[in-house]
């Protein structure tokens, strides 16, 4: 029967990501003798660790069928804001929480106009992103905001010598990965994103669904500005600009198909740490930002070709 | 007179990856015949309408055109020998009209070939329209047709290309009985002039209307070809299924005396008035012309469309206008008409399929239960037998029927009151269409109540205690199963028109 036999890409969704993971390991290992180094590996994990929250909730509004384009300004506007309140109070766990709670307020508007309005995802969260960007210049005055020592140990610290950043990066990976795969919510997200009608005429409230799923990511993106900030010692009024198209990038590159219904968190995690990986050598190789911004633009191309031709194989059977 | 041959396939053969499509299969397509090709859905119809039609350009065997050898390189290459095919799913730009539809791609110009001519192509539907005597207005939108006016639209391209061979794949699946009837008389008169088609359709029935001379496939087997006027349905069947059915409807079970729904005074969009009752174990059809109102009465009882006044009681509970949420939890379950749309998520496995309605029973605390959750799909496929490697297969790759069959376990791991079936044995094969009825009348013996819609008369008419008319969105009398005849049913519509 043809349905045991599975297509390259459903080999490709399975394993191939993984497995391109492991041949860059090693390719990286074998050109540049630094790779390998303890302190170089964690320092991949911890640059991706930001985008990679970023990308968990990414990865449950595509799997939906949605997108959000604010997320990179909303991981900004964390970060300030957390900033600000860290610096003014002192208090790590306040600015923490601010920090998620603007996450959810906006990813719930971001939802709200989706499902309220019937805007498109795209164009809502489009406005989402000059909102925010506006906030953040009016907040900060387009200046950095320094002062927040007590988020040293967020930042930089570890235990059992991982980082913290990665520590919370790995846990985010593994409460969503159980949210999508283990949960009724999980299950209404991929019959969303797979058949929307199908999912209304099976009972499920799709219209509060959509609403969660946007709030749950602006929280993790919210999470991820403070750990941006954390990280940066700072809250810097244009960092996490462009962060969203990362987590896109990771997502996509992890096997989640644009069309809805498909993906996995764990393959936006391999899709996050091949980008590291390939950012990390060309950077190890001297390589200038230029070209590694043209190997990302091929790589994304790459993943979707895959994925049409994935496609395609099917409808041809 | 035996008509010319004008396209002979000899000893076609297909592989692909583990699977042989078709295995040494002859058909001969002579114009101004309507050639049948039947047989159950994976006998190979549709992978050899596509080697016809040049969409597979890899295959064994012969094709010959007018007596020559040809080897197809594209789909364009088959038109260029007059060889186009109407597909199952319409291609079509909805917001175009229907001349910038018609001429997709191959828009005349004005001369210096750059600019369109609008003019000139305005001029050519209206000849085509009327060489067909349709009178749509070649400016009108194509979304804004009936699915009939499409079609017909669709074989009108075809026409203009100067095809002598039409494929048409499932034509009438979404046609009323008039839009079919209507249908038919233009698809004769073409044959008439000489076109020859091949009609590919599940329902039988058709194929004795229309249809001059047949092919039977059977696992990618060439089984048989004729004179349609020389079989017979039982033979035809025997053939496809390679083994007799004497009657595809079991008897029905007697019907309990207590009623399970009652539907009072139900008011919608497309509706008024609507009352009836259901008994324990009784099936209940409702009948009636595509657009009458049948499907919005189930969809609105389901809770996908607003219940604007009236009850639907089930069991001791009364609702008003509820949600589908609602409706699962007071024991009402729908199988949609449309399974692609309504009825399934492709892409997810049978088992995701099966728990999505169900959350109220598999989770707890919003986990799923999963030992739970695989004792009962794997029961209820077995009890279904839905045909699939694992509950993990994607639905989309299973068969119409089996895919239906997925969606009836959906709502038969519930503990389902009232069940309404919209259209259930659309585009399934004979065999499939026998399991479902058995297991309809399976389900009323157990006591559950049935709201059974569809087109397809006979069906209704056999498988209903009561079948209840339905014309322009009201319910204009109810026959009882010993009284229901197509005579009845058409004049009560005729009747309520009036």
């Amino acid at each position: 029967m043809k349905n045991k036999k599975m297509t390259a890409g459903e080999l490709y969704r399975k394993y191939g990501i993984v497995v391109i993971m492991i041949i860059l390991f090693i390719l990286s290992a074998i050109i540049n003798h630094n790779f390998l180094k303890p302190q170089n590996l964690i320092n991949i994990l911890k640059q991706i660790s930001v985008v990679t929250i970023i990308a968990c909730g990414e990865t449950m509004l595509i799997v939906s069928g949605m997108i959000d384009l604010s997320a990179g300004f909303l991981c900004t506007t964390a970060a300030c804001f957390s900033a600000g309140i860290l610096s003014a109070t002192g208090n790590l766990p306040l600015a923490a929480v601010v920090g998620i709670l603007i996450g959810c307020a906006c990813g719930w508007i971001n939802g709200f106009l989706i499902t309220h309005f019937k805007l498109q995802p795209f164009i809502a969260t489009l406005a989402m992103t000059y909102v925010l960007q506006g906030i953040v210049q009016l907040y900060t005055n387009g200046q950095t905001i320094g002062g927040v020592g007590e988020a040293r140990w967020l930042g930089q610290g570890s235990v059992l010598g991982i980082p913290v950043p990665v520590i919370i990066m790995i846990l985010m990976v593994v409460i969503i990965a159980i949210l999508m795969k283990k949960t009724r919510f999980g299950t209404s997200i991929y019959a969303i994103g797979g058949n929307e009608k199908a999912a209304i005429a099976s009972g499920i409230n799709t219209r509060r669904t959509k609403r969660i799923i946007f709030t749950l990511s602006g929280a993790l993106t919210g999470l991820a500005g403070v750990v941006l900030m954390a990280r940066l010692m700072a809250g810097m009024p244009s960092v996490g600009d462009g962060y969203e198209f990362d987590a896109i990038t990771a997502v996509v590159v992890g096997g989640t198909s644009f069309l809805g219904g498909i993906g996995t968190v764990t393959g936006a995690l391999v899709g996050s740490i091949i980008i590291g990986l390939i950012n990390n050598i060309l950077n190890l190789l001297h390589v200038s930002t230029q070209y590694q911004l043209i190997v990302k633009g091929v790589l994304i191309a790459v993943a979707v070709i895959i994925d049409i031709k994935t496609k395609e194989n099917k409808k041809s059977q | 007179m035996e008509q010319k041959a004008l396209v002979e396939l000899r000893d076609i053969r297909k592989e692909f990856p583990g699977v042989l499509a078709l295995d040494h299969v002859n058909m001969t397509i002579r114009s101004g015949s309507i050639h049948a090709l039947v047989g159950e859905n994976g006998a190979g119809k549709s992978t050899l309408m596509k080697i016809l039609s040049g969409s597979y350009t890899n295959y064994g065997g012969q094709i010959l055109c007018d007596g020559e050898e040809i080897h197809l390189k594209s789909e364009k290459d088959a038109f260029r020998y007059g060889i186009s095919i109407v597909a199952q799913e319409l291609n079509y730009v909805e917001e175009m009209t229907i001349a910038e539809n018609l001429f997709l791609g191959r828009e005349p110009l004005k001369k210096g070939g750059v600019f369109l001519d609008k003019a000139d192509r305005l001029e050519k539907t209206r000849a085509l329209l009327e060489m067909m005597g349709l009178d749509y207005d070649p400016n009108a939108k194509m979304g804004n047709l009936s699915v009939a006016q499409r079609q017909m639209i669709e074989i009108l391209k075809s026409l203009s290309r100067n095809s002598r061979i039409i494929i048409m794949d499932e034509p009438t699946s979404a046609l009323t009985n008039v839009e079919t009837e209507l249908f038919f008389q233009k698809v004769r008169e073409l044959r008439d002039k000489g076109i020859a088609f091949v009609f590919i359709s599940h329902r039988l029935e058709e194929i004795f209307q229309l249809c001059d001379e047949y092919t039977v496939l059977r696992d990618g087997k060439w089984i048989g070809s004729g004179k349609i006027s020389e079989v017979d349905t039982d033979r035809l069947i025997s053939m496809m299924v390679g083994r007799d059915i004497q009657d595809i409807y079991p008897p029905l079970p007697h019907a309990m005396p207590e009623p399970a729904v009652t539907v009072t005074g139900l008011c919608g969009g497309a509706f008024q008035d609507v009352s009836f009752e259901i008994h324990k174990g009784e099936i209940f059809g409702l009948a009636g012309m595509m657009g009458a109102g049948r499907s919005e009465i189930a969809r609105a009882i389901f809770g996908m469309d607003p219940i604007y006044a009236g009850t639907v009681t089930v069991g001791d509970k009364t609702i008003g206008s509820h949600t589908v949420k609602e409706g699962i939890r007071s024991g009402i379950a729908m199988v949609t008409e449309d399974r692609r749309t309504y009825g399934l998520v492709g892409v997810l496995s049978i088992r995701d399929n099966i728990r999505i309605p169900n959350g109220d029973l598999f989770t707890r605390y919003g986990f799923w239960n999963t030992k739970l959750v695989n004792d009962r799909v794997g029961e209820i496929c077995k009890q279904l037998s839905v045909k699939a490697p694992n509950a993990d297969t994607k639905v989309e790759n299973l068969s119409g029927g089996n895919q239906q069959k997925v969606v009836l376990s959906k709502w038969l791991v519930r503990n389902v009151r009232l069940l309404i079936l919209d259209e259930p044995t659309r585009g399934i094969d004979v065999g499939a269409k026998e399991e479902i009825y058995r297991l309809i009348a399976q389900l009323a013996e157990n006591g559950m109540a049935i709201l059974l819609i569809s087109s397809d008369m006979p069906e209704v008419l056999s498988m209903s205690h009561r079948v209840g008319v339905v014309s322009r969105g009201k319910i204009c009398g109810i026959l009882d199963h010993d009284e229901a005849t197509q005579n009845k049913v058409m004049k009560m519509i005729v009747e309520a028109k009036a």
